[in-house]
């Protein structure tokens, strides 16, 4: 059977003809349902994979297909989540959820049913004639995705979404998602760079090297749902990964710091510096 | 208010140690400006400009922020007109008198492409720069929902440039109306400007500072209450000012 998404032998070059990949040939296949995490260095093109399929930016070679046909520009059935809300800042939350179902066409009665269900599901019922600037991070982002689902898209694409949240806003969201993707059994595409976020959610963390970016493993997590950001299962899943990572992000860290760094024993050695860039 | 006071106070003072026929005090310029109402020149006047006023400034603002919108995003009319309007802006707008003169005999279509010159650019520019610094993120976003075309700018582009294109728009209101008054006081029949003149002929200084006094009131009325409270509007609706 025809997957979902189908990424056959993608490549993306920023520069011109025979300037260095940013992403080298990539497949992959992401099945109906699947709840995938992206999972790599700063660099490694995570953002870029995840544009390719929003049909944000187009391939330099190969084929991205959803449902067989190829992408072309983005579409209705994909919706995208961004690190910042990218709420319109003139809006109220309320007409800002409303916004892509009025793209769409949907009759004004029916908006309204939509966007208070879509409200309601993500807490944000009584915030609905706040602007954006009213709201904290979290609640920027809870709008966020009630206006990434109120077009009941088929697949969520999310940009480290929570990246930019304090840990406990972050692990509330987590469950919130969680929750909602068992409701609605979307696809989703997640980009992340944090392990343990990855661990907690993914029903499967495909982690990606640099240098070119490519696909460096593929990993099927069989844990129960809804699971809790401390299980000592996401805890040990989470250690998995970030031992596969930590090769890659030597690579990228040695590189980049010429070679005065020698690789410490123990933890991530960028983790907590990646995070300094979130909030910008 | 107690400043305004103030300076009403000394410019009593000081207009008693001077000539009072060149620098009349505030009594005179009171009396003068009452009589002058009275007698409708005034009123008149003010009508006439602000009516020119209107029509010069709408078609600035329209032509202005279309083409600042193109500029910002249409690549051949920035590689064709973008360099014209930097070069333009450096001309007051006095400037285009003459050639108005010439082109279009005195009448109200010199003066209207007077102030049409006068603030055009500033209001194109405000608007290409406001367009030019939309976050990126934002029309990205509104592609993902389905915005393209001519929903994607009325929707998402030009209410996301609204905060730059108000600020422009207050500052072309300025230049429009300076523009408007050096035309009238150089030549153009009825408004403010005229008066002004008249009262030099007339050597009639009270007239003379009584609509100066009328210009600052104006300006400063027109400003602050149409123009600061939109923009404050606008901004705080936009969450660009806290408070
Ligand atoms: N618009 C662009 N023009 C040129 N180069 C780009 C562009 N976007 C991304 N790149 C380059 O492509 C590579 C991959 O970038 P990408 O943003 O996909 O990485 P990422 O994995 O999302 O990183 P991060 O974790 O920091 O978000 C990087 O080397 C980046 O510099
Ligand atoms: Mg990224």
């Amino acid at each position: 059977m025809e997957p979902l998404i189908a990424l056959r032998g993608v490549t993306k070059s920023w520069g011109g003809a025979g300037s260095p990949l940013a992403l080298a040939p990539v497949d992959l296949e992401i099945g109906e349902g699947q709840f995938v995490c992206l999972c790599g260095p700063s660099g490694c093109g995570k953002t870029t994979l995840l544009n390719l399929i929003a049909g944000l930016e187009s391939p330099t070679s190969g084929a991205v297909t959803v449902r067989g046909a190829a992408v072309r520009g983005p579409g209705p059935e994909r919706t995208v989540m961004f690190q910042e809300s990218a709420l319109f800042p003139w809006l109220t939350v309320q007409r800002n959820v409303e916004f892509p179902l009025e793209m769409a066409g949907v009759p004004a009665a029916e908006r309204a049913v939509r966007v208070e269900r879509y409200l309601k599901m993500v807490h944000l019922w009584r915030s609905r004639d706040a602007h954006p600037h009213e709201l904290s991070g979290g609640m920027r982002q809870r709008a966020a995705m009630a206006r990434a689902l109120v077009g009941e898209p088929s697949i969520l694409l999310m940009d480290e979404p929570f990246a930019a949240l304090d840990a406990q806003t972050r692990d509330v969201l987590h469950g919130e998602l969680e929750r909602i993707w068992l409701e609605t059994r979307k696809t989703v595409v997640f980009v992340t760079h944090n392990v343990r976020e990855a661990a907690r959610l993914g029903d499967r963390v495909v982690m990606m090297g640099t240098r070119p970016g490519r696909i460096t493993r593929d990993l099927a997590v069989k844990l129960s749902r809804p699971r809790e950001a401390n299980d000592q299962d996401v805890t040990t899943l989470a250690a998995v990964i970030e031992r596969e990572l930590k090769i890659e992000i030597e690579k990228v860290i040695r590189e980049e710091l010429d070679d005065a760094w020698t690789p410490a024993g123990g933890g991530l050695p960028g983790a907590a510096g990646r995070d300094l860039g979130g909030g910008i | 208010m107690g400043f305004l006071a103030l300076l009403v106070a000394i410019w009593a003072v000081a207009s008693r140690s001077g000539d009072s026929f060149l620098f009349p005090g505030p009594a005179d310029v009171a009396l003068a400006l009452r009589d002058n109402v009275r007698s409708g020149l005034l009123p008149r006047a003010v009508g006439k400009s602000l009516a020119r006023l209107a029509v010069g400034y709408s078609v600035s603002l329209v032509v202005g922020v279309a083409l600042g919108v193109a500029l910002a995003r249409v690549r051949w009319v920035k590689d064709t007109l973008g360099a014209v309007v930097l070069g333009l802006q450096a001309i007051p707008s006095v400037c285009w008198l003459p050639l108005a003169l010439l082109w279009f005999g005195l009448g109200e279509m010199a003066i209207q492409v007077v102030v049409v010159l006068g603030s055009l650019l500033s209001i194109t520019l405000a608007t290409e720069s406001a367009v030019n610094t939309i976050p990126p993120l934002l029309v990205r976003a509104a592609r993902t929902m389905g915005a393209t075309g001519p929903r994607l700018w009325m929707r998402v582009i030009l209410p996301a440039a609204l905060p730059g294109i108000v600020s422009g728009a207050r500052l072309g209101w300025t230049f429009a109306w300076r523009s408007l008054l050096a035309g009238e006081l150089l030549f153009i029949s009825g408004g403010l400007g005229q008066v002004l003149e008249l009262g030099r002929e007339l050597h009639d200084m009270a007239l003379v500072l009584g609509v100066m006094v009328v210009i600052v009131a104006l300006g400063l009325a027109s400003d602050h209450l149409l123009f600061g409270r939109l923009e404050r509007r606008v901004r705080r609706s936009w969450g660009l000012d806290r408070a």
